[in-house]
């Protein structure tokens, strides 16, 4: 039961959405500019980002979603992000987002925990000051929608074939427009 | 020395924001919602949930800019600021306002310590759905701006003077309206 009264059969964040539209706006633009947008960081990789993040703070809601849209931007492949979220470091993807996700995963535990020697390990493998800034602020960001979701206590159906179908469309068409969900 | 190059003379989040006008954009648009548009709680109330959540993440600009805004909007009442800060069972605020400051200290731990005991006591204490919606979320979105903040290491100076102008203006004219002097008019535009 949400803490709140909550508009009924909207999975997640979208029931935050549609309770305050007002809020959903800039939040959906946030996650289209930080996820969607042109960026030398793939979207892929920046879903990966979320979903990593997502993980380690427990939302069972956006880590599945996310990873959804991160499988969907790899052609399926739901086993990167699989590996990605319980051990990166052995996941297959390059150097560069691995430097980035340990970045994500000092962010999440707070601020201050960003260490300068991780910033220049990434920097060394590729990484520049807009990739690092995007992965802070999308690392800081997923602090905020896994709180949103779970302080709420949103409902977060256990369904995969709907968060592969929501995967899709965010992979498709990004975070502006508010979801249609079919489940 | 911030970790990445960002425009010097821009302290805290002004400097990430100069940075990257896309984003912020709409975290302008968030936070002067949240803070500073029309609300049953008052300016002063949600800029408090905004310093207490900014102090127990430890961020210093954060909870020193806001903390001024803060006062700004309480008749310049920074005593009651700095006891919201240490101890606000004991600070001169509304019971509404400590039961909302007990959710957000859970909203800052995580999401999931949020329990429903401490939202039935904000309901009695007379604490609508929306304004508990909202201090969920300011919370949530201090984690947001804290991390950043001081995951990218910006400059923050100890300079009590400066934030208590700055605070004073931002409580005045909001948060869109003072980007304006840092960020390009090609950021204001909805994308």
């Amino acid at each position: 039961m949400p803490h709140i009264s909550l508009p009924e059969g909207l999975p997640g964040i979208s029931s935050g959405f549609a309770f305050r539209p007002e809020t959903a706006k800039p939040m959906r633009e946030l996650a289209h500019v930080l996820l969607h947008g042109p960026n030398s960081l793939s979207p892929a990789e920046r879903e990966l980002i979320a979903t990593y993040v997502s993980s380690q703070n427990d939302c069972y809601f956006c880590q599945t979603s996310h990873g959804a849209a991160a499988a969907a931007h790899l052609g399926q492949n739901a086993e990167t992000v699989i590996q990605v979220k319980h051990d990166f470091s052995r996941a297959d993807i390059s150097e560069k987002l691995k430097a980035l996700l340990v970045i994500a995963g000092e962010v999440q535990q707070g601020g201050k925990h960003v260490s300068p020697a991780s910033v220049e390990v990434a920097r060394s493998l590729g990484a520049t000051d807009v990739e690092i800034h995007d992965t802070v602020l999308i690392a800081a960001a997923f602090c905020m929608y896994n709180r949103y979701v779970d302080g709420l206590a949103t409902w977060q159906p256990h369904d995969d074939e709907m968060y592969r179908a929501m995967g899709k469309r965010l992979a498709e068409s990004g975070y502006a427009e508010p979801s249609r969900v079919t489940s | 020395m911030a970790y990445i190059e960002l425009p010097e003379g821009l302290p805290g989040i002004r400097g990430a924001m100069a940075f990257r006008p896309e984003t912020a954009r709409p975290l302008n648009d968030l936070v002067e919602f949240l803070l500073h548009a029309p609300n049953t709680l008052t300016q002063g109330e949600r800029e408090l949930i905004a310093t207490y959540v900014s102090s127990e993440n430890d961020c210093y600009y954060c909870q020193t800019i806001h903390g001024a805004i803060a006062a700004a909007s309480l008749g310049g009442d920074e005593v009651l600021v700095k006891k919201v800060k240490v101890d606000f069972w004991n600070a001169e605020i509304s019971d509404k306002l400590k039961a909302l400051l007990v959710i957000a200290g859970q909203v800052q731990k995580g999401g999931k310590h949020v329990t429903s005991e401490a939202v039935a006591n904000a309901k009695a204490s007379g604490a609508t759905d929306t304004e508990i919606h909202d201090t969920v979320l300011i919370a949530a979105a201090f984690c947001m701006f804290n991390r950043y903040v001081d995951g990218l290491g910006t400059t923050q100076p100890r300079d009590e003077a400066m934030y208590r102008e700055r605070g004073k203006m931002v409580a005045r004219d909001g948060y869109v309206a003072v980007s304006k002097e840092y960020l390009p008019a090609s950021a204001m535009e909805t994308v």
